[in-house]
């Protein structure tokens, strides 16, 4: 009893570690938050006040082109810009088709990998996480030469049931890159739910069965409530990833002109500082796809920990 | 279900091992659901699934042992005039071995961000959880927000920055945004809580050990594993970052080899005999990173618990 009082005081008292303050701390945080200001902040800052200025050329256009302050005008410019909002909208459209299909695809294989009847669980495992160690560009590199007929074992064996498919044409183009980002990402979330899976008390499945409940049944409601958190989670980081989508489609882009150089924000912005040569509007549309992430991130956080309560 | 069920199972006998996650294998022997239909249907399932996520990569290695004609000549799965060995060369000769320049960049860069970048993130999530310092909870919601912004968004920022500097171009530009790893801060507190003991430190303080050196001596070692799992996750990371190397970075002989391929792609449209060689080193480029995940199963698996389970 004595003892165990006393490692609660040391406890409580060791997590304040007496004696180790702000000074060593700041020791240990300096080195990170150095790099963080440098590779975060920093950029974020001079890109909010680059995308405030525009380079105005004087009257003929001959001389040193001058820096302006113009306010919002560029932010204005880069909404008013059709192919930015259809960008955008098309991300959206992307993330329709894309976040149920993975989301729902590794859910349903993370409860097959924790039915009772399956086998060869490491192995499947080990099977479904092998994309991952694929990087985005090779991935990318993959699919567009199983996309692209005389070249592709799909195309070819679609052929010869007589079925006439262009992958990369402008209506399959799309399903064509979620399917790459389905099958980049579904393995890496089946092994987060999975794990999540096996956390899951085996007495309430006992009791389910005992009860007759089938494994179905259980699967449904009763697994999936107590994973939902995970869910969350892979939903937060779901839709940051999600935004940054430029790998696939850049890639895709030289295999297809179905794929645009402005086809989605990212791009975009690539295109206006590297194409158009507007590092001022390139600079507002970093800003607003990093706004656009931050309020997306905040309204799944907000809604998973409401749902999480009730 | 009611709650008299619930309650059923505590006099079910269980076996403890039963319990263990992962070690679950004999669950199914005494299942009543375990009939063949379920079971077929199941691993059935299970093996479509990872087919899916196997067979692109299987087409890798089967296209990677063709020359340009067999590739689009004979039918994908089979074995042409076997042409591995030449297409490797092919990949090493060209540009005077520039692809193994690539590889190293690439190991250099990942390398660097797995083994710095990670410690600065392991010494800040170590020192969140283990000591007291004003202003923690803000820190670290800096650190949270660093995890939501999406990596590409800061990209372009990250351009406009270096340039002002002049430091686009360099090694310097993709090593230092390397270092910084927000999500690596959030583990290491996570793994810090965990491992390392809060009576052990002071202990070692009762020894007389500073902070710094019972941070070396006894921390880091107990925080190993989630060192070793930061640093993989690191490494694939950087391995597969493809925008801010595309952006930053003009010369082909600083080019890692995500984007070198990217470029090959490129040739490869207007000029069909480039194809072997983007293939195979594609091929090449994932062997390492296959091999590591392959070796270091248990730390990738512990690694994206911790993410996921708060």
């Amino acid at each position: 009893m004595a003892t165990q009082a006393l490692t609660t005081t040391v406890r409580r008292r060791g997590r304040a570690l007496a004696g180790t303050g702000g000074r060593t701390a700041a020791l240990f945080l300096v080195p990170f938050f150095a790099v963080f200001a440098i590779a975060m902040i920093a950029p974020v800052i001079y890109s909010l006040v680059l995308s405030f200025h525009s380079q105005q050329k004087s009257g003929l256009g001959f001389g040193e082109a001058k820096t302006v302050f113009v306010g919002v005008e560029n932010y204005v410019q880069v909404f008013q810009s059709e192919t930015f909002m259809e960008g955008i909208a098309r991300l959206g459209l992307y993330c329709l088709i894309y976040i149920p299909c993975m989301v729902g695809g590794a859910v349903v294989f993370a409860l097959l990998l924790d039915a009772t009847v399956a086998k060869a669980r490491k192995l499947f495992q080990l099977l479904v996480f092998l994309p991952h160690a694929v990087p985005g560009v090779i991935a990318a590199l993959i699919w567009a030469y199983l996309y692209t007929p005389g070249i592709s074992p799909l195309v070819q064996a679609l052929q010869g049931g007589g079925i006439q498919i262009n992958f990369l044409d402008a209506h399959m183009v799309l399903p064509s890159i979620v399917n790459i980002g389905v099958w980049e990402w579904t393995g890496y979330n089946v092994i987060i739910l999975f794990t999540a899976l096996q956390a899951v008390p085996r007495e309430i499945l006992e009791a389910a069965r005992v009860d007759g409940a089938g494994e179905i049944r259980a699967a449904v409601s009763i697994k999936f409530p107590l994973i939902l958190p995970a869910l969350s989670v892979i939903m937060l980081f779901t839709i940051i990833g999600t935004l940054q989508l430029f790998t696939e489609p850049n890639i895709i882009s030289k295999a297809t002109a179905s794929v645009t150089s402005t086809w989605v924000p990212n791009l975009w912005a690539y295109d206006a500082a590297f194409i158009r040569h507007n590092l001022n509007q390139a600079a507002a549309a970093s800003i607003i796809i990093a706004g656009l992430a931050a309020i997306l991130s905040l309204a799944v956080t907000r809604l998973s920990s409401r749902m999480n309560k009730s | 279900m009611s709650s008299s069920t619930l309650s059923r199972p505590s006099t079910a006998p269980l076996k403890p091992a039963n319990r263990r996650p992962g070690s679950r294998s004999n669950r199914g022997s005494s299942n009543r659901g375990g009939g063949f239909a379920s079971k077929f249907t199941v691993n059935g399932l299970l093996i479509i699934g990872s087919a899916y996520m196997v067979v692109p990569v299987l087409w890798l290695v089967f296209a990677s042992t063709k020359n340009a004609a067999d590739l689009y000549g004979t039918s994908a799965y089979a074995l042409g005039n076997f042409s591995l060995f030449e297409n490797i060369a092919n990949v090493a000769k060209q540009d005077g071995g520039l692809f193994f320049r690539w590889l190293g960049n690439s190991v250099m860069y990942a390398g660097v961000g797995a083994v710095f970048g990670s410690l600065i993130s392991v010494m800040a999530g170590y020192a969140f959880d283990k000591f007291q310092f004003r202003w923690k909870d803000s820190l670290f919601g800096f650190v949270l927000v660093g995890v939501l912004i999406p990596n590409t968004a800061t990209v372009l920022p990250m351009y406009l920055l270096a340039s002002l500097v002049g430091m686009t171009n360099t090694i310097w530009a993709i090593l230092i945004p390397v270092l910084c790893n927000p999500f690596g801060v959030y583990l290491a507190r996570v793994y810090s809580a965990s491992y390392v003991p809060a009576e052990t430190l002071e202990a070692a303080r009762m020894d007389g050990a500073g902070p710094i050196r019972s941070f070396f001596a006894l921390g880091l070692p107990m925080m190993m594993p989630g060192y070793i799992t930061i640093a993989l996750f690191q490494f694939v990371g950087v391995w597969n970052n493809f925008m801010l190397p595309l952006v930053m970075l003009q010369d082909q002989q600083l080019l890692p080899v995500s984007v070198g391929i990217s470029i090959w792609q490129g040739y490869s449209v207007p000029q069909p005999e480039f194809t072997p060689m983007v293939i195979t080193g594609s091929l090449l480029s994932i062997i390492p990173l296959l091999l590591a995940f392959i070796m270091l199963q248990r730390f990738w698996k512990s690694g994206l618990t911790a993410g996921s389970v708060k």
